[in-house]
This record gives C-alpha cells, structure tokens and sequence, in this order.
C-alpha cells in the first residue's frame, strides 16, 4: 500500500463541501476509508467495482476484444452505470477509463454526463507514459481531502494513451476539463458537468 | 467418547470442503431456536439465545425473528429481526431485504439492508444492494455495489433551562394556561 498526494481529489473535495446530503458516485469499489471520508460529510456514496465488473464481462480470453462483442457489451451496459438522468452530483472515476476500448468508452462516458447532475465533479485518472506496455492498477480509498491510499490490483494493458487534446475531446460534452500532470506520469482530470 | 456434545454436531465446515455421508449424518437439526448453540470459531458467538439456519436449509418467504438469528443456508424473501442481530455464515446465501439492529455479513446478500446500529461486511462476503445504517465496516477483501446511506442517530436537544421570572411579574394560576399557550404558539410559528 502506498500513498500519494492529489491535487485532483483537493479539488473534487471542495465540491463536497458545497451543501449535504449529495450523492457521490465511487468506481474504485467500497473501501472502510473513502466510506467513512464521504459519509462524514453527510453524504449517500453508491460504491461499486468497475474493473471487477469488466473483468466479469470482458475477463475471458483477449480482454479488449470482447470488449467489441456485441451481445458482451450488450451485458455489461445492462448492469453498468444504469441510473437515472441527473442521479449523481460527484463521481470518482479513478483509472477506470483508461481500460475501455475506444466504441465503449465513448457509451460510458455519455452515461457519466448522464448520470451526473449539472455543475458537478468528476475525478479520473489517466497514466501518460506511452512507452510501457502495462501500467499498476490501483483499488483507490481517499485518506483525506488531499490524500489517497493505493492499493495495488496488478497491472494491465491499457486501451489507449490519453494526452491533454484527446482527454478534451472525450470530455466535450462536459462544462470544463481541468488537469494536473503528476510527476509519476498520471494525469489527474477534473470534469465539471 | 460415544456421547457426542451438541455443539459439535452443528459446528460449521469450511466451505471448500465437500461433506461427507458420515458429516451429513452428523448434522442433527438444522434449524433451531434453542439458547446459545452457535459455537462456530469463526462467526461471533451471539451474548443470547440464536436461532440458526443451517447450511443445508432452504427458505423462502417471510422471516421474522425476535431472537439473533444465524442464516448458513439460503433465504428468498423477506428478513426482519428489528431488535436483534443477523449473521449471514460464509454458506448463507440470502436473496433478501432484510431490517436488522445489526447485521454481520460472511457469506452473500442480494437485496436491500436496513439496520438501526451497524452493518459488518467481512472479508471475502458480498453484499448487493443498498445499504441504510448507523454504521458501516467493511473489511479488505469483501465486495459491495449498492448504495450507502447513513443516519445519524438524532441527539436530542437539551431543553433550555427556564428563565427564572421575578415574583411580581408572575401571571396569576387561572391566567397561567391562556398566557403560556399563546406565546408557545407565537414562537414555534415564527421558527
């Protein structure tokens, strides 16, 4: 387990501090900590693991190429991010999107901006090292506002390399586009629907 | 050595291994109210009398229970134990909405869980649904997908203490009620 100081989740946090009682999506899957950081707030956290979902639809055999079967993708949308319009008013992403193929990706961030409420945050991360193969997959569980506790899950292929341009264009849909380059080569993005 | 103690009988097996005809045999009775019977190592040995579902029990319906119960086994329906506390044992699969004091969960839930103290996710269980409780634990290793609502149990306020009122300003006995009800009403209005 290591730790690492975020400026994105600071900035994710001061839109928690905005009013009580919102709704705070996490990708990362439920974790002691970040249930305990959200809920102190007076906030609902709907918590779910979105790799172990992917790997459940996706995890036999080539995992990006079963990401492009349609009656696999048709599976996984029927339990993936199936809430109403306007449900979320936060949502922590982490690195989730960075293993998506580029058709799919595109459906599930249409389903965030769906998803979440105008005027509120979204947290993702992207690793910008384009000469590695594989990249460390993390379960992520916020220690406080500018602190995340990483826990390592192995490593894995990612779909795609992101850069600044092709991050704005994934997220064009959305209100602003915010980054934070770390110095271990990921790109923190804040997304204000 | 041939009068084999009770709780033996029941104790659970890991969920790896399969039973045998002579282990089945040994199970006894697998659904009981009677006092303190659960002496599984593993799940927490309840301070009262439990009732327990053992792992080879099926249920389906409503549960009502107005002692701490064990589920080993599988339960479609309904579960409400509002005072008392539930385990779900790493066999028990439980396909239910369940309203408990509180709930340790082992094994799988799938439904909606209402507890008015704490919710106990261990490791390597899996709860889905939504979550409404005082208190959550959720240790490494389990899964969750659903949603987590906390309420705070709400601390009542401390009654201001009455302002003592000067002797001569004191209302007369039969004006007291007209008086009193008046202002109580102006100020709850204004708030």
């Amino acid at each position: 387990m290591e730790n690492r100081h975020s400026h994105g989740l600071d900035q994710f946090c001061a839109s928690l501090e905005e009013s009580p009682g919102l709704a705070i999506l996490d990708l990362a899957g439920a974790s002691q900590s970040t249930v305990t950081f959200v809920t102190n707030y007076g906030h609902r956290l709907y918590s779910d693991d979105f790799v172990h979902q992917l790997d459940a639809c996706f995890g036999e055999g080539d995992f990006y190429a079963n990401q492009t079967h349609p009656r696999k993708v048709e599976r996984f949308l029927e339990g993936a991010l199936t809430f109403q319009d306007g449900s979320f008013d936060g949502a922590l992403v982490w690195d989730t999107l960075q293993f998506l193929s580029p058709p799919l990706l595109q459906t599930v961030v249409e389903r965030l901006h769906r998803i979440l409420r105008p005027g509120s945050c979204l947290l993702a991360f992207f690793h910008s090292e384009e000469k590695i193969d594989t990249i460390p997959t993390y379960s992520y569980r916020i220690s406080d506002h500018r602190n995340i506790m990483l826990v390592e899950r192995g490593r894995r292929r990612p779909a795609q390399f992101f850069n600044n341009r092709s991050l704005e264009k994934l997220f064009q849909d959305f209100q602003s586009v915010k980054f934070f380059l770390t110095r271990d080569h990921l790109r923190e993005v804040i997304v204000r629907r | 050595m041939w009068n084999r103690r009770k709780d033996e009988e029941i104790a659970f097996k890991p969920a790896s291994a399969p039973p045998t005809p002579s282990a089945l045999a040994k199970e006894g009775i697998p659904m009981s109210t009677l006092s303190g019977r659960t002496n599984e190592p593993h799940l927490d040995s309840p301070r009262g009398g439990s009732a327990v579902l053992g792992k080879s029990v099926i249920v389906k319906g409503q549960i009502f229970s107005r002692e701490d119960l064990t589920i080993d086994g599988e339960v479609e329906g309904t579960v409400e134990l509002q005072e008392h506390r539930l385990t779900v044992g790493p066999n028990g699969k439980v396909l239910a909405s369940i309203k408990a004091r509180e709930i340790v969960v082992l094994g799988t839930i799938h439904g909606n869980v209402e507890t008015t103290d704490k919710i106990d996710i261990r490791k390597d269980a899996k709860l889905v649904g939504d979550i409404k409780t005082a208190r959550v634990v959720i240790e490494d290793g389990a899964y969750f997908k659903g949603n987590i609502d906390i309420v705070r149990a709400e601390v009542p306020k401390p009654q201001p203490a009455p302002k003592p009122q000067p002797v001569a300003s004191a209302p007369a006995p039969a004006a007291t009620g007209t008086h009193s009800v008046a202002a109580v009403g102006g100020g709850d209005l204004k708030r």
